[in-house]
């Protein structure tokens, strides 16, 4: 069983801000239910570029569910600016920690807010920049090179507890390890 | 809380019956059953007394029966012993949807050791496909092993009809039998099979014991080498008191084969067909026809396992899911996605596995809590809208 915090308890128990928001002027969404989770992120934007009210819909664990409902909280009152500043470990802190290998669903919120902020500003996210590299969860080199500078992750498991990467059937794994590699050679 | 506890087929709750044949080993009867003294041939006496009851559980002799660590244990011990049994034949046959303890044993051997190795298919109902195993048995094939009943499904392959074509050909065959166990008739001798794992604590005995029956003659190669125990086939000093609590639970487990195929299997279609009725998009993986008694393995749309196996848990309810979220592994499990179950409902889906320590009451109590789990997720689940999947 998942040790997960009180808090990831008590947000997936009593989600806040669940549904569709009827009035929302930007959404956001990430995920399928062939990865098995998903996120349908609702903002309400007002005229000063301020989050006056957020919505979630969310297929997945307990630990997707408790991170949309923080990523709601966290963002209600924040200008756009402010909440593209927002980063998955914000959203895991908020919720006391996640297990490592739920960090993904951190990263999934981060994701959707993103998403909602570009369809408010009406910038068309280039869908998938980058090669791909994991064609069971589609993730692309370019977000494994994100999540691995952000995060200081260090071994393929890491990735995988990230972003899903080499959580399916495996065959990638050499390529992540390779992506890993590059970012270190980097420095 | 009560605890309602449907997860039978991961463990099962030690019967009190084997607890009290148990407990006085644990204490005063402490003896060595390989010593020369009266003390330790108590310890002795029971031992073979439990060696009896196993055997008669699947129509073996005493002499056939190893004692084990484990099912883990039992079925590594077989594999290994037909590989050094056929050192020079290469190929080795299982089933993709096999336990762990072959399935990761198997894809060890071929990328460490070189072996052939192959993955016989099963269909949507998670049947076998018999035509690509028989095809594939070659005069370089040392060993098939193939599951007797499915621990996530319940799916039952044909085991005496496998084994005979299989050991017709004078190729080695041995089956996991952990699931199918004290759940359904298991007659080593009319099904023709070499070899067979059992697991105690599946059938009300303890954790940490297993068996392995070897039929006799067969030449059998230790993989515990050590001392004179179990005839010099698995050394190491018995864990005494947990054999002598699964000899009792063998005992009991024949006494309780004809209620787990009337009783427990009623209570099990009762909540199936209950929660088929109470909630929509909803399916049940595995041939129907062909399954355990005790087990259900169903799935519902647009919702994932975990999220409705703390639900469940909440109201102390026990079951698992065929989900990966549980085990950290991402994709549904490998034997849902062995049956291409779909995406929309594998993610969804929960085992419950019975005993016949459950009650209709229990039944009803699970069926309410999940026509609110359900409906909770499914208002949340940005896949279903007005009464369907989206």
């Amino acid at each position: 069983m998942w040790e997960y915090t009180d808090k990831v308890k008590d947000h997936f128990m009593h989600p806040r801000n669940v549904g569709e928001l009827k009035d929302a002027n930007a959404v956001g969404e990430t995920g399928s239910l062939n990865c098995g989770d998903a996120l349908k992120l609702f903002l309400k934007v007002d005229e000063n570029e301020r989050i006056v009210d957020a919505s979630f819909m969310t297929f997945g664990c307990a630990s997707a569910v408790a991170s949309s409902s923080a990523l709601t909280e966290i963002i209600k009152g924040m200008t756009l600016d402010e909440a593209a500043k927002v980063t998955n470990g914000d959203i895991a802190d908020y919720l006391g920690g996640l297990p490592k290998e739920k960090m993904h669903c951190s990263v999934m919120g981060k994701s959707a807010l993103q998403k909602a902020i570009a369809d408010y500003r009406g910038i068309q996210i280039m869908e998938k920049p980058g090669e791909m590299v994991c064609e069971c969860f589609e993730v692309t080199d370019l977000e494994i090179i994100d999540a691995v500078k952000a995060n200081g992750l260090e071994t393929t498991e890491d990735v995988t507890n990230y972003l899903k990467a080499g959580g399916g059937c495996g065959k990638c794994l050499d390529r992540i390890e390779e992506v890993i590699a590059s970012v270190k050679a980097e420095g | 809380m009560n605890v309602i506890y449907t997860d039978n087929n991961a463990t099962t709750r030690v019967a009190d019956e084997v607890i009290e044949e148990m407990l006085p080993f644990f204490g005063g009867f402490y003896g060595n059953p390989s010593s020369m003294h009266t003390f330790g041939d108590r310890v002795g006496k029971k031992i073979r007394q439990a060696r009896q009851k196993v055997a008669d559980l699947i129509h073996a002799d005493p002499d056939e029966i190893i004692f084990t660590s484990c099912g883990t244990e039992s079925d590594n011990s077989a594999v290994f012993s037909a590989l050094n049994a056929r050192p020079d034949k290469k190929r080795i046959i299982t089933s993709n949807v096999e336990h762990p303890a072959i399935l990761n044993l198997f894809k060890f051997l071929r990328d460490k050791k070189g072996y052939d190795v192959v993955l016989v298919p099963v269909d949507k109902k998670g049947d076998l496909d018999l035509d690509l195993l028989y095809d594939s048995l070659s005069d370089d094939t040392a060993i098939v092993s193939m599951m007797w009943a499915n621990n996530e499904t319940g799916v039952i392959f044909p085991i005496p009809e496998i084994a005979e074509k299989v050991t017709e050909k004078g190729i080695l065959f041995h089956t996991d039998a952990v699931q199918a166990a004290g759940k359904i008739p298991i007659d080593v001798r009319a099904a023709h099979v070499d070899m067979l794992s059992l697991s105690g604590h599946k059938i009300h005995a303890p954790k940490g014991i297993g068996v392995l029956y070897v039929k006799k003659g067969m030449k059998f190669f230790p993989y515990l080498i050590g001392g004179h125990q179990e005839k010099g086939r698995r050394g190491g000093t018995e864990n005494t008191v947990s054999i002598i609590g699964l000899g009792k639970a063998c005992e009991l487990a024949e006494q309780h084969l004809p209620i787990m195929n009337t009783q427990v299997k009623e209570l099990r279609d009762y909540l199936q067909n209950k929660l088929l009725e109470k909630i929509p998009g909803v399916s049940v993986n595995g041939d129907l026809e062909n399954r355990l008694p005790n087990t259900l393995s169903i799935g519902f749309d647009a919702v994932e396992g975990e999220s409705i196996l703390l639900m469940l848990d909440k109201e102390g309810i026990c079951a698992s899911s065929g989900s990966a979220c549980t085990s950290g592994s991402l994709d549904p499990s490998h034997v849902l996605m062995a049956m291409e179950v779909p995406f929309k409902s594998a993610h969804g889906t929960i085992r419950f596995s019975l005993s016949h320590y459950n009650t209709k009451e229990e039944m009803d109590h699970i069926v309410k809590t999940m026509v609110s789990a359900i409906e909770t997720l499914r208002a949340m689940s940005p896949f279903w809208k007005d009464g369907k999947l989206v």
